[in-house]
């Protein structure tokens, strides 16, 4: 009996989901992009207002999530690092501490528009109609650039609840022969499960030419020094979109919360 | 994985950067954000603006750089992030030559 071996390697296209990603991302950019066009051009033209209006934010509220967001960002990269070595178990843990974080970070927002809110400042609000036209200017950016974002860390920890699931159950691999399709090189054969000394544990059916189409899944977790970049890239391109959440956090913080 | 993917396929394949790298890169950040709140507070008039921003966008760099790992990527991506950034100059750069001059 002789035993051929066949990489249960699916091809798969990891630059290109990744250049993928990143399109994705700079469509992102540009949404945020006109956001901030807007911003900086009221801004110029309402200077003292936008400079009042930003002494109503709570400075201490907008850092904390800005550390918050930036330790998510850590753990995000973290957790990818441990599956590139190995350990599944950090990176699950990794994960969890990310979503933690991407929580912490909204229940922050809901006591923060809350508290407006409470104020009598929201859009289209009475109170807010009376002040100047710079602020209420101010306060709708505010309202909309953060509101945003923040439905951008909501999916966000969809996303990563998604990828904690996938990684725990990661990665199955599923190898397929199908006739005409690398069928006939198994022809005459028989699948058998072999033990790490080479004995059959198990063994199938002489495999002839009425069988149409083999399918073979497994469950593996990769080692260190087996890794391949492929069986992540979905926890990768995850990681991506989080550190543009990220991103555009460190440029609405200072915008918003740091010109009193 | 700094040329064309394709070559390594079937290579063992390490992480871009270990542990250590993302704690301190975290720790720049931590360290940036600091220096921004701080100048915030000392009120340094028209230049505080353009203080805040060029922390913010040193620190995206870094985000990016690292955390996102465009240092170990190839061309095609750094290309593509200046092309993103040669569009926004020109979106924000056109728009205040029409309303500054009004």
């Amino acid at each position: 009996m002789s035993t051929q071996s066949i990489a249960l390697a699916h091809h798969k296209d990891y630059r290109g989901s990744k250049f993928g990603i990143w399109l994705f991302l700079i469509t992102e950019v540009i949404l945020f992009g006109g956001m901030f066009l807007l911003y900086s051009v009221y801004r110029s033209e309402h200077a003292q207002d936008f400079h009042h209006a930003a002494g109503e934010l709570n400075t201490l509220v907008g850092t904390i999530n800005t550390l918050i967001l930036l330790l998510s960002s850590l753990t995000m990269a973290l957790s990818i690092a441990a599956t590139h070595h190995g350990n599944r178990k950090l990176a699950l843990w990794m994960i969890a501490l990310t979503i933690l974080c991407a929580c912490g970070f909204m229940v922050n927002k809901y006591f923060e528009w809350g508290a407006k809110i409470h104020h009598g400042i929201y859009p289209g609000s009475p109170k807010l109609a009376a002040f100047p036209k710079g602020e209420i200017l101010f306060f709708g950016l505010y309202f909309t650039m953060t509101g945003v974002h923040g439905i951008h860390v909501l999916v966000g920890i969809v996303l990563l609840t998604t990828m904690f699931i996938r990684v725990m159950n990661q990665p199955n691999a599923k190898l397929s022969f199908v006739a005409g399709h690398g069928l006939q090189r198994v022809e005459g054969g028989r699948l058998a499960v072999l033990d790490k000394d080479g004995n059959t544990v198990w063994r199938g059916e002489e495999i002839d030419s009425t069988i149409e189409r083999i399918d073979v899944k497994t469950k593996y977790w990769p080692v260190k020094e087996r890794f391949r970049v492929e069986d992540f890239n979905l926890l990768e391109n995850s990681g991506l979109y989080w550190h543009i959440v990220d991103i555009i956090w460190i440029f609405l913080f200072p915008l918003f919360y740091l010109i009193t | 994985m700094s040329h064309d993917a394709g070559h390594h396929h079937d290579e063992v394949q390490h992480g871009p950067a270990g542990y250590g790298t993302y704690f301190l890169t975290w720790f720049t950040l931590v360290f940036l954000t600091a220096i921004t709140v701080t100048a915030a507070g000392l009120h340094l008039g028209a230049i505080s603006v353009i203080v805040a921003l060029v922390i913010a966008m040193i620190k995206a760099t870094i985000v990016l750089f690292l955390f996102m790992h465009l240092k170990y990527e190839d061309r095609l991506f750094h290309r593509l992030l200046l092309i993103v950034i040669a569009a926004m100059t020109i979106f924000i750069g056109l728009t205040f030559t029409d309303t500054l001059f009004r």
